[in-house]
């Protein structure tokens, strides 16, 4: 893939990430963090293909089956912590 | 079509969807949805990698996949409330970790490809590499496992120029030959050892900018790898992120009146003394008594809480206090300063947890302006937010630091165990302010000790 075609698709979505996130009221700035380790847990893409790829060793089969491990552990924790903090902001 | 061409327009769905999970944590509202959203998002993503035809083997993904939900779900569950800084900056040291690691299989199958290749390559592993071992010390802090003051010693400004140094000379050479996998390695060590050293010497108040720093750079690791292995999703979701940590670092030091550089290398700076001014003043105590009949009379209540609150474990008894006021006919409001608690946002989640309703918690910008209409402002364990010094006292450090106006109401009642100073060292004036009347004693108890003065005004 073109490096420049990359570059464009970060320059737009640092402007998204700006737009949306400015928007966050701090009174949900900590469920926003963990929201964010979260989906930064989509390097899982990556550790699956890492982990399940043809040309396997020992180092990576190693690397990947913990790098899916680690990256699944973000999604499961930070989803759930998420959803178990937003549930306690109730309105009277 | 072929399953690539699939794959990539599912990850467009991806996206769009942890796009609108962000929009929608915008309300305490929507945000449940959007947490869904986003959660719908992730789980279209795996589906379409794994049908995307790059994956022979499923025996290792299904281990790792259920080794790190069993243990994500157990943390996720098992974590307290005021323990969320530090499973944060757990998160953050996984994710990162992860990264390295993928980046690194990358390497040991392919090799480097072209010159963007290995330029990514680098900046991924040192930017990863200094997160996680960045994002341990943070964690260790953070739950008091290594001391939370600065860590100092001597030579320390060099090591760490002696540690760039290397990173960096280190790196061209490996940019220009590839291919050496010893350089790759020394590089990745450089960087662990990197990130030890960079949040040692930063002291436990200023956790909530490192927090938001590392959570940044977990980002950053996540599009430096998604140019490594060529994943646009990679590219969007880590540009999310790091636009997420920038602007959480920017408001947190906003809050403190600091620069990031000065909250990153400023333990490295000399400590001043601040000479205390000559003539002492007297603070006037009150008892509980005499501050239930002012409170009894008191038409609009604001709480200041501190981090102070949150270590009593006073939040059950703060709320039952202000059932009381409330029944009394009296409007209560929370004062929540940024860096109230340990990390962005920390108090609001700490209040929520006590059934708190989340309208009444206001920020400092909304509260301020309603402070010269408050019957009563009581502060409890916070203290440096609250110091007037900050607005005309230029030889203070904490001059120019916006701060939550209490001085202006009323009558201020801090609740408070001794005249100590605040994490800052320093002096507040406001104590000995003709409005203000200190209330000694530990927090909870003085709180529910005022409950019951409550509980027996209504028995008669």
């Amino acid at each position: 893939m073109d490096l420049i075609y990359l570059l464009f698709i970060l320059t737009l979505s640092i402007f998204l990430g700006f737009a949306l996130i400015s928007r966050v009221p701090p009174l949900l700035h900590t469920p926003l963090m963990s929201e964010a380790n979260a989906i930064c847990g989509i390097i899982i893409i990556g550790a699956l293909i890492a982990a399940g790829c043809e040309a396997n060793s020992l180092l990576t089969t190693i690397l990947g089956t913990s790098a899916v491990a680690l990256a699944t552990f973000n999604v499961v924790g930070g989803y759930l912590v998420t959803e178990r903090m937003l549930k306690m902001f109730k309105k009277k | 079509m072929n399953a690539e061409f699939i794959t990539n327009l599912i990850y467009i769905v991806s996206s769009i969807l942890f796009a609108f999970g962000l929009k929608n944590l915008g309300s305490p509202v929507t945000a449940r949805k959007g947490n869904i959203l986003s959660a719908v998002g992730m789980f279209l993503a795996v589906i379409a990698t794994l049908i995307s035809g790059h994956i022979i083997h499923y025996q290792w993904i299904i281990i790792g996949i259920l080794f790190g939900s069993v243990l994500g779900a157990l943390v996720a569950f098992k974590a307290a409330m005021t323990q969320m800084p530090e499973m944060i900056a757990l998160l953050h040291g996984c994710g990162a970790l992860a990264s390295v690691f993928v980046d690194w299989t990358a390497y040991a199958v392919h090799g480097s490809t072209d010159l963007t290749n290995s330029i990514t390559l680098y900046l991924s592993i040192v930017i990863g590499g200094l997160t996680f071992t960045g994002s341990a010390i943070a964690w260790g802090k953070l739950s008091e496992k290594i001391p939370g003051k600065p860590i100092l010693f001597a030579g320390q400004k060099w090591l760490n120029i002696g540690l760039i140094s290397a990173i960096l000379i280190l790196g061209v050479i490996f940019i220009l030959n590839p291919l050496r996998h010893d350089l790759f390695l020394a590089i990745l060590g450089l960087s662990l050892f990197f990130g030890i050293f960079l949040v040692i010497p930063i002291g436990g108040a200023d956790m909530p900018v490192v927090i938001s720093v590392l959570n940044s750079y977990s980002g950053v690791v996540a599009c430096t790898t998604g140019f490594v292995i060529h994943n646009t999703l990679l590219i969007v979701v880590g540009a999310l992120v790091g636009a997420n940590g920038i602007i959480l670092s920017i408001i947190m030091c906003k809050a403190m009146n600091r620069s990031i550089t000065n909250v990153i290398f400023g333990a490295f700076g000399e400590v001043v003394k601040k000479k205390v001014s000559g003539e002492k003043k007297e603070a006037k105590a009150i008892s509980v008594e005499d501050a239930f009949l002012i409170l009894e009379n008191a038409k609009s209540v604001v709480i200041i809480p501190g981090y102070g609150l949150a270590v009593a474990q006073a939040q059950h008894a703060v709320r039952e206090l202000a059932e009381f006021l409330e029944k009394n006919g009296c409007d209560v409001k929370y004062a929540i300063h940024p860096v109230a608690g340990r990390m962005p946002g920390h108090m609001n989640v700490l209040l929520a947890e006590a059934n708190i309703s989340y309208d009444q918690l206001m920020e400092m910008d909304a509260i301020n302006p309603l402070m010269e209409n408050t019957d009563v402002a009581i502060i409890i364990g916070a203290n440096d937010v609250v110091n007037p010094a900050s607005r005309h006292d230029k030889s203070s450090p904490i001059y120019g630091m916006p701060i939550i106006n209490a001085d202006k109401a009323k009558t201020v009642f801090v609740l408070k165990r001794s005249m100590a100073t605040g994490f800052a060292g320093i002096e507040n004036e406001l104590f000995y302010y003709d409005n203000c009347r200190m209330i000694f004693g530990d927090a909870k108890q003085t709180v529910q000790a005022l409950v019951a003065e409550f509980k027996s005004g209504q028995q008669h």
